[in-house]
């Protein structure tokens, strides 16, 4: 083991780290803001709410996070009039296509770990806002959202992982992310051993801190759901 | 519409599945020995399988990947080297990729198994011994069917995942579907199609999965009462 070619390439490593770590958070952010819509949607009684969202996360979720960038930054420009659309000069970026997939993949992901939360509400929880003459957008607002959202916190740790894990991909479309310049260094060092395991353990890092962010959170917002001792 | 390649595309599908369905027995085989290895009565194997499943699951597939098949080719050569081998060699894209994704795999699978072998009921096992049969017809007999109808939702999503992340060994040259779809892509400049159709057969690799698992399990859950909510 030769690390001294790491050592030198310190800085680069870092600045990966920070290019994934804004890639998670760009994705992880817009994935959300979308998905909170999409989950009452889902959960709605009216196939015209539930249906388009059904087939989106399906679709989704059944196809691997490669092709979905793939079909984004390379099949996009296939056609002229994307290429002559305003949206080009963004469309023709990695960087802009990498967030775009990565926010819709965690997006359909998460409205599905939304939705389920919203269906395991207590059933006496929305009998008594029922009750208390509440109107559906009130329900959802003061009682549906909030709730699940305390109960999809164990679910959505384990996307925001699988997340960090798939912006690994970014170094496929050209990025220099945390792979992206390990990918680098073994090609300018042939170093594959000191390269990888250098990344491997600054991914594990950051796994340690968002698995103690949601540990801290768990502990905060499901104190009323863990076991009595 | 695919110019001729579907049959090139058909036959990159079957890389896919085959390059599944070989990780899928090696993370099959890993996972019952890592969940023995965390029930076991002996620390060092706990430990070890305790390391094993948390760095494999903090380290994104990727990493692991190009780990495996560069850091690979340079501990086999170096061996080779040592051993009076002159000639290079290359290692298999085939067998990185399955070992890389069967090794991932085994890890998620390790959890599944072992939460499965703790749901059944350990009265179970007393009983066959009182009855006096050998550990082994115990296992055999009593305790893995019952496992595996426990292990079986898990099983059949850890599977799904699997599928979808064959994907990237593309990045390491398999010929396997994405690679086939990429050749067609280039060849006619129609990325948007090919990769589209890549995203439609993984869809009913996913799609076709979940009924078979759902037969499977309707059938496993035989002599389980149904409990109605």
């Amino acid at each position: 083991m030769n690390f001294a070619a790491i050592a030198d390439n310190a800085p680069q490593y870092l600045a990966g780290a920070w290019t994934t770590t804004q890639l998670l958070f760009i994705a992880l952010i817009s994935g959300l803001v979308f998905a909170v819509p999409f989950a009452v949607l889902r959960t709605l009684p009216s196939g015209w709410a539930w249906r388009p969202v059904w087939l989106f996360t399906y679709v989704i979720r059944g196809t691997p996070l490669l092709v979905q960038l793939f079909l984004i930054y390379y099949g996009l420009a296939q056609f002229a009039w994307v290429r002559e659309s305003i949206a080009w000069p963004w469309l023709s970026s990695a960087w802009f296509c990498a967030c775009l997939a990565f926010a819709i993949n965690t997006c359909a992901y998460t409205t599905e770990i939304i939705a389920g939360a919203i269906r395991t509400t207590p059933p006496g929880e929305v009998e008594a806002a029922r009750a208390m003459g509440m109107s559906r957008s009130t329900l959802f607002r003061r009682i549906l959202l909030p709730s699940a959202a305390r109960r999809a916190i164990p679910a959505y740790g384990n996307e925001v992982i699988l997340m960090l894990q798939g912006t690994s991909l970014a170094s496929v479309v050209t990025l220099l992310d945390l792979t992206g310049v390990a990918r680098d260094v073994n090609s300018r060092f042939f170093v594959p051993f000191e390269a990888f395991i250098a990344a491997a353990l600054l991914y594990l890092a950051i796994t340690m801190v968002l698995v103690g962010a949601f540990h801290w959170a768990e502990r905060r917002w499901l104190a009323h759901l863990r076991p009595r001792t | 519409m695919l110019h001729g390649y579907a049959a090139s595309l058909l036959e990159g599908l079957g890389v896919t599945i085959t390059v599944a369905l070989a990780s899928l027995a090696i993370a099959c085989a890993l996972g019952l020995l890592g969940a023995s290895a965390k029930l076991s009565r002996i620390a060092v194997l706990r430990w070890a399988a305790a390391a094993y499943t948390t760095v494999i699951r903090g380290v994104p597939d990727l990493v692991l990947m190009l780990l495996v098949f560069f850091g690979g080719q340079l501990l086999v050569n170096d061996l080779a080297q040592r051993a009076g081998h002159d000639a290079y060699i290359d290692i298999d894209p085939f067998i990185a990729g399955v070992l890389t994704i069967g090794f991932i795999f085994g890890a998620y699978l390790t959890e599944t198994f072992r939460g499965a072998f703790m749901a059944v009921p350990a009265g179970q096992r007393e009983a066959g011994l009182a009855f006096g049969l050998s550990k082994w017809q115990v296992l055999r007999r009593i305790t893995a069917p019952q496992m595996l109808r426990h292990a079986l939702p898990a099983l059949s999503n850890n599977w799904l995942v699997m599928v979808k992340s064959t994907a990237i060994v593309s990045v390491i040259g398999l010929n396997d579907m994405m690679q086939k779809a990429g050749q067609a892509a280039g060849a006619t400049r129609e990325p948007f199609v090919f990769y589209g159709a890549a995203a439609l057969m993984y869809l009913l690799i996913t799609s076709v999965s979940e009924v078979g698992f759902r037969a499977l399990n309707q059938r496993m859950a035989h002599g389980v009462r149904a409990r109605s909510l």
